[in-house]
Formats: C-alpha cells, structure tokens, sequence
C-alpha cells in the first residue's frame, strides 16, 4: 500500500497536458466523456494500490 | 399434462386439533410450506423436534420462481435428504457468456474445483425443489417423525408473549386457535407475519422493471448463462437467458421504470419481444409470465422473542446472483441446530441471538453484492452509464477491465469472521478454511466430508489423536482423517501443516482448529460455539 504521490510526477509536464487535450480534440462532449471513463479505469488498474486510488478520489471529490 | 403447480401437495385435512377447545400447545410452528419452511421443518424433525408447517396454500408455487441452485445450498439440502434429486433433476453450468450490443464481449467459466460432491450450479424450477421436499416430509412421516403440513390453514393473527405465541388461524372448516413454544416465520418477502407484528422492512427499491418468462423451446443454445448488456433487441436494457430442465427457459428483459405492467405481460407484447431475441425459426410457448422489481432490504432484527424470522421473509434481494432462495437455506442451516439446544435446555436462550448476529452479517454480504449487481445493470445517473459503459467496452479486449464487468456476483456463503460463536484460529493454516467458514468439501476415501459431517458437534482429527468431549450432556464425537488416504483433505485443512484439529458446529461451519488441542481446548471452543 502506498499515499498519494502529491508532489509533481510527470518529466516535462507541459507535453503530457498538451497529449492530455489532443486526445479530446475533435470529440462530441459525450464521445470525450466517455474517453475520460476508459482513461481513469485504465489508470485506476496501472495504479492498482487501494491506498492512493482512494487518496485521489477522496482528493478528487474535494480539490482544496 | 398437469403440471406440478396445479396439483395439491398438502390438500386440507382437518386436524384433530381443530376439536380441542383449549389451544394446543406445539413446540415449533411454521408459517410457510416453501423451500425456507420446510427446509427449517425438515431439519427439526430430523432431530425429533415436532413441527407444524402451516400454509395458506396447498400446492407448490406457481412458476418457475427461484431456478439457481449453489453448491452450499446443495450441500444442505443433502444433509436434508433432498440433494440427490436436485442434482439428478437439474441442469449443471459453469459457462457464462457476457454481450454488449451485439458482440460477445468475454465469457467465464465457474471452473468447479475437483474433488468436491456438489457442482457450483445447477438451475432447476422451485417447484420441483418443494415437490422433492414434500417427498422428504412424506418419507419421515412414514418413519415416524414427528412433522405435519397442514395446507390451506392461513394464519390471522399472531399474539406474541415471553414463553409462546398464540396463532389464529383460518380454514376451510373456519377458525381454530394453536399456541407454540416456538414460531418460525418463512412466509416470503411480503410476510404477513411480519405485518401483524408490525415490523420493519427498510432498504433500498430500484426504480426498474424486469419482465420474467419461462418458456418452453427447442433450442440448441448450450447450457450457459448468457447476459446481455444493451442489445439490438432490447435497446438501452438488458438481458438473461438460462437453461432449466425439460426444455424450459428462463428470460429476463429489463424494461425500465415508465411501463404499462398491465400491457407489458399481455402475450401479445411479449412473444413479438421473444421473437426478436430467439429469431423466427426458434419454436417457443409461454409458460409463466411477470414483472417484478427489485429491493434490497432486510428487517432490522430476525428474532423477535420467540418469533423469528428465515429467508425472504427477513431480507430480500435482486434476483441477480442467486441469492434468495439460496440464503434462505443458509438460514435455517444456521437456526435450527440452535433451536434445537436450547428447546432441550442444553444451550441458553441467548444463543438464538446469535442466530441474528450471523445471519443478518451474511444477508447484509448479499444486499451488498446484490445491490452492486443492480447498479451496474441498471445505472441509476448518466456518469453512472458512461462509466459501466466504458467498462463493457474496454472488457472486450482488455483482461485489467472484466473483472468489473458485474451481470451478478453468484452465491456464495459467507464467513461469519468475527462471530461471537468462533473459537481458537490458527492463522498458519489455509486461510479459506478459516474459523467461521462452512466445510470445504473433500473425498476421504470413497466418501465426502460433506456426508461424514453435520446434525452434530464433531471433531475433525486430521493426522491427530483426540478424544470425543462432552459439554453439557452434548457430545462430539472425533472423525479421524489420514491424509494418506484423503490427499485432499491434507491441502485443504493442513496447508503446511503435518496435522490439525477442527471442531465443527451441526451446520458444518469451523468452531475452531488447532494444530494440536488438549480436551479443555476442544470443551471450551464448544461452550463458545454453543453461546455460553
């Protein structure tokens, strides 16, 4: 089990935004939510530690 | 033909009862001749414990109903003299099928462990589970055991006091009174009893319909279960098709919340909707048509006094995942055993608590799988669809997403972890035979644990020596085991072990084990279990 990285993660963090929109670009707003649904399963899997999949959907339900 | 439901299995007679001006004092009642009912008679006459099932009907329900049948419950219905038929009658599977839209997305396979007597399924109509039970009762009457079912006998009224229950009840030949020591209430998920009790029945309602039919066909589809999420012919829903004996099949068409009922079970609605599904060639008559929808509920507390509470009755559930009927019997399973010390004075009234503790622990297990079933075949928001959605499309080609893929968690029995009943753990020993846990199954020799075991305290000496123990005038006697000639037995309650010792309730769930027990360990896991 392991926290929540909240520290920054990603080298060159700019790119992965900009990769993050060009997937989106072009979509119907249900096309992209449903691209959003697949990409937080397939992250959720990668992550697989219960312990910071519930830290980020606790940090997810409340940002601040 | 005629068929099962159509003829009385317990037509009205009058008892001799009805000519007593007193009340006749019996020390168990019944209410309710279905699988629950007679289960928990069944097992109390076994004991020679006299019962009386009352029913306000005297044939076996209508319709297919309950139609999956797990191994536990097998198991049960065994040490009740009922699992043979079961089986020989039912339908096995283990394959299951999942389709979004018109693809085949994944299928899983049940994959049935060898080595144990019972398969993990078998689908097989309810009315020929409480025809095979009224055989049994008919079979113990002949043997001289005390169990009567009285048909057509509705109860009215219920009086609830400290040391018995007074009962009215209706018949044909008009009204006769009964008192009993004791009263277990199985009369279904809209209980009167439980209604003129003036008891709770809180949970959650689905805002759905479910359209169930069982018809007869000559197909050549294999006998899976095949699910289906959003297809061509029931667009925006879902779907199920089982197999059951005699050609008959069950299907379920989700409808959603703004229907007609009324309309939507005329067979003129329904055979266009089945003829899209079958195709035109498929040949097929209504047997049994109805809609239904869910709730996931269960009463705050299954005993009430000397009332208490079994199977639907208590709690109820979504059909998906078999969990009804199937936990009903894990109910009485539980029970009736108790009942049973403390109606002969050997266990303390407080052990029927327990019955409570443990049983209301495992119909919450089931709610809770029973209500994620639900919520993912029925999103209740649009995130709740776009999310199941993206599951059932990433399942196709990705392994990571199936396990999520939820058409219903199948019944399994639950681990009464914690339980105030559990003795002595040994946490080096094979963790799913665990304190709390019904028996695995296993051969020894040319018999199976399941058969050598139950109705009883017993002492599973495994590669061990031990002496039968006796805990207020109830005793348990030792099965002692060699792994030489039951390799299974080694790996399923040994793991590394060289030998072990299990004490076993009467309804087959682990007391307490050791690697090596003295007699006052085994007597003191036994005053546990029997609530002292």
């Amino acid at each position: 089990m392991a926290e929540l990285k909240t520290t920054p993660n990603i080298a060159y963090a700019d790119d992965f935004y900009a990769d993050l929109l060009a997937v989106h670009e072009g979509l119907s707003e249900k096309e992209s939510e449903a691209l959003n649904a697949r990409l937080i399963l397939i992250l959720s899997n990668h992550i697989g530690d219960r312990e910071a999949l519930g830290g980020a959907l606790a940090l997810a339900a409340t940002p601040k | 033909m005629a068929k099962i439901f159509d003829t009385p299995l317990y037509p009205y007679t009058r008892s001799p009862d009805q000519e007593e001006t007193t009340p006749v004092r019996h020390p168990v009642v019944v209410i309710g001749a279905g699988p629950v009912g007679m289960a928990a008679a069944i097992d109390l006459a076994q004991q020679d414990v006299p019962v009386v099932i009352l029913d306000d009907d005297d044939k076996v329900s209508f319709g297919s109903r309950a139609i999956s049948f797990a191994k536990r419950p097998l198991e049960i219905l065994d040490r009740l003299g009922c699992g043979q038929p079961m089986v020989d009658k039912g339908e096995i599977w283990n394959v299951g099928k999942v389709f979004f839209d018109n693809r085949r997305i994944f299928e899983f396979n049940l994959l049935p462990e060898d080595g144990h007597k019972r398969p993990a399924f078998i689908n097989l109509q309810q009315y020929y589970l409480e025809q095979y039970m009224v055989d049994r009762i008919r079979e113990l009457q002949v043997k001289g055991k005390p169990i009567e079912i009285r048909g057509n006998n509705k109860v009215d009224a219920i009086g609830s006091h400290t040391d018995h229950v007074t009962l009215e009840i209706d018949t044909p030949d008009g009204p006769y009174n009964l008192e009993a020591d004791w009263l277990i209430a199985c009369d279904g998920a809209g209980s009167p009893t439980r209604r003129m009790l003036g008891l709770d029945f809180a949970g959650r309602v689905f805002e759905d319909n479910f359209l169930i039919v069982d018809t007869i066909m000559e197909a050549d589809f294999p006998t899976e279960r095949w699910f289906w999420f959003d297809p061509p012919f029931n667009r925006g829903q879902s779907a199920l098709l089982q197999k059951q004996p005699d050609d008959m099949w069950r299907i379920d068409l989700q409808l959603g919340w703004d229907i007609d009922k009324e309309e939507e079970q005329k067979p003129e609605n329904v055979i266009p909707r089945l003829r899209t599904m079958l195709g035109d060639d498929v040949k097929f008559e209504l047997e049994w048509v109805a809609i239904y929808t869910f709730q996931c509920r269960r009463m705050e507390k299954f005993r009430h006094g000397r009332v208490l509470f079994a199977g639907d009755a208590a709690h109820q559930v979504s059909p998906f995942g078999a969990r009804g009927a199937n936990a009903g019997l894990q109910d009485t399973d539980n029970l009736i055993w108790k009942l049973k010390l403390v109606i002969d004075g050997t266990a303390p009234d407080s052990l029927l608590d327990s019955y409570d503790v443990e049983r209301v622990y495992g119909a919450d297990e089931n709610i809770k799988n029973s209500s994620r079933s639900t919520d993912f075949i029925t999103p209740k928001s649009k995130m709740d669809r776009t999310f199941r959605d993206a599951v059932l499309e990433l399942a196709e080609t990705n392994e990571f997403a199936r396990p999520m893929v939820n058409s219903g968690r199948l019944s399994v029995p639950c681990t009464y972890d914690g339980s105030c009943l559990n003795g002595h753990d040994e946490p080096d020993l094979p963790e799913h035979t665990r304190v709390g846990g019904p028996l695995v199954d296993a051969p020894v020799g040319k018999d199976w644990l399941t058969d050598l075991t139950g109705n009883r305290f017993q002492i599973l000496a495994i590669n061990s020596e031990v002496e039968p123990v006796e805990v207020n005038g109830v005793s348990a006697d030792v099965l002692k085991v060699s792994t030489a000639d039951a390799p299974l037995v080694g790996e399923r309650y040994l793991g590394g072990a060289d030998a072990a010792v299990y004490l076993l309730r009467p309804d087959q769930i682990v007391a307490a084990r050791w690697k090596e027990a003295k007699p006052a360990d085994i007597e003191a896991a036994m005053n546990t279990a029997m609530g002292g």
